[in-house]
């Protein structure tokens, strides 16, 4: 699903990125990257989504040969992938309603399908009767709700979460989780960054340790830190 | 549609901006519908002119029937004229009170007396008009000789003028009003840098990005040339009593409404093609 080889990412003030990452996600996985902050793990979902090119190295998502994809056509890879931002990037002049219909909408879909499958996808997360209220009158737990919803609405199959529970308190985090693990049971490859210890820890799935850009470890049932 | 909705979106953000660009396409419009109506209204005058007989010679008051027959003899005797016509003073009374039927003011105090009899008369070449007319002006009887090519060569050269002016004022406006919508949608578009960027990440091509603004545009050239145009009618209603009395016989009005219905369709095609330009222009220069 997800194939990266040998990727180096150097910006242009001369920091890296990522160096050398060598990795492969199966289609239906569940992974989470972890390490800390200045790691690369956002350097990495940019990368997927062709937010920028590596500066050397291939990625192959899903058949899509990213390094080698034309521009016009990265609106096709970003409808197959699902990204929860880090700050989420809810618009904040529209109602969660607006927000969520708005990959449909850039898809092309009629409004009236569009509309049934936004309820869908809210009720999914457990927000629909929040659908006309703007972002701002939501709470941390519930935008990450709507953001969940907004990357689901398309039906991707690759769903990327950038620290998805960072600042929330651990009961709305669990909940957030365990609608991640259902997403992921339903057949679509999950990575998610994280912070969250416990999370890692509890869930026992595979981890993806980055440190200074590098792939230091890659754990088919891992934990947050190596024993 | 989707575009639609979102275009009307953004105009209904900005309610300031959206009235500034349409302010000044009203102006470009109304100038442009007047100067048409302008221009339009002086080639129907000059073509009522060049109806009329090339030259009219006015007799004076007292002019005596044998020296008019002698004149027209004269006349006919260079062998130039094609046609000439004796108007007397009954006839001119009967031209004067149909011209000004709807007047009865103006008829009141007109008697066949104080109406001057007249020739009209033809050439058989337009190049002997000028001697004909030298000819006439130096009989004592003919108090005045009217040469209608001079009178049309002036018209000519005043529908000119005001065809220049016209184009000049419309091209400033047009290009004041290309300036404001690109500067106008320019800062809109940098406003919504940041949703731009989402929807980008979300899959959105640039088209996408780019329709509402040019329709935005389109929805600010169509309204501007429909106020214009609505302006300069009302314009032309009101001074319609006087340019009628102003213009007595020139048979200008009423103006067709197939015209001033084209002039409409005109000035929108013109709109569209105006506000697509500007906005595209904006979004390739703002959204690379």
């Amino acid at each position: 699903m997800i194939t990266l080889e040998n990727v180096s990412k150097t910006y242009n003030i001369g920091t890296a990125g990522l160096l050398d990452i060598t990795l492969k996600i199966e289609k239906g996985e569940f992974a989470f990257v972890v390490g800390p902050t200045g790691s690369g793990k956002t350097t990495l979902f940019r990368l997927l989504i062709r937010e920028m090119l590596p500066t050397k190295g291939s990625i192959i998502v899903g058949n899509l040969d990213l390094v080698k994809l034309p521009h016009k056509k990265v609106p096709h890879l970003r409808k197959k992938i699902g990204v929860v931002f880090q700050d989420l990037k809810l618009l904040l002049d529209r109602t969660i309603f607006e927000n969520t219909i708005l990959p449909l909408d850039v898809a092309g879909v009629s409004f009236l399908q569009a509309k049934k499958r936004v309820e869908e996808v809210l009720a999914q997360v457990g927000i629909e009767e929040q659908k006309e209220k703007f972002p701002i009158q939501l709470s941390g737990g519930e935008l990450q709700r709507v953001a969940i919803a907004r990357a689901l609405v398309l039906a991707p199959e690759i769903l990327l979460a950038d620290e998805p529970t960072g600042n929330l308190d651990p009961k709305t985090s669990s909940d957030i989780i365990k609608l991640l693990v259902e997403i992921n049971q339903k057949g679509t490859t999950v990575v998610m960054a994280t912070h969250n210890v416990d999370v890692v820890n509890t869930l026992g799935k595979r981890v993806i340790g980055l440190e200074k850009g590098k792939l230091v470890r890659d754990q088919k049932k891992g934990k947050y830190a190596v024993s | 549609m989707r575009f639609l909705k979102t275009a009307w979106h953004h105009i209904k953000r900005s309610p300031y901006r959206a009235f500034a660009i349409v302010f000044i396409l009203m102006q470009t419009f109304f100038v442009i519908s007047l100067f048409t109506f302008l221009v339009a209204g002086s080639v129907k005058i000059i073509a009522y002119f060049e109806s009329l007989p090339p030259v009219t010679a006015f007799f004076v008051n007292d002019a005596k029937q044998e020296d008019i027959d002698g004149l027209k003899e004269q006349l006919l005797a260079t062998g130039k004229i094609s046609e000439i016509r004796h108007v007397s003073k009954e006839e001119a009374l009967k031209i004067y009170q149909e011209q000004n039927k709807d007047d009865p003011l103006l008829l009141e105090f007109v008697t066949a007396d104080i109406l001057p009899s007249s020739f009209e008369i033809s050439a058989k070449q337009i190049e002997d008009l000028a001697e004909i007319s030298s000819m006439i002006k130096g009989s004592a009887i003919v108090k005045e000789v009217v040469y209608q090519k001079e009178v049309v060569s002036k018209l000519q050269s005043w529908t000119d003028a005001l065809r220049k002016i016209g184009i000049a004022m419309t091209t400033v406006l047009l290009f004041d009003s290309i300036f404001l919508m690109i500067i106008l949608i320019g800062i809109k578009i940098a406003q919504k840098k940041d949703e731009i960027e989402i929807v980008k990440l979300l899959g959105a091509t640039n088209w996408y990005v780019r329709w509402p603004f040019i329709f935005e545009g389109m929805f600010y050239g169509i309204v501007g040339a429909i106020l214009g145009w609505l302006f300069s009618i009302a314009l032309l209603w009101y001074s319609t009593p006087f340019l009628q009395s102003f213009l007595g016989a020139i048979p200008i009005f009423p103006i067709s409404p197939l015209f001033i219905v084209s002039v409409l369709g005109a000035e929108i095609l013109l709109a569209i093609v105006l506000g697509v330009f500007s906005s595209l222009l904006a979004v390739l220069r703002y959204l690379k």
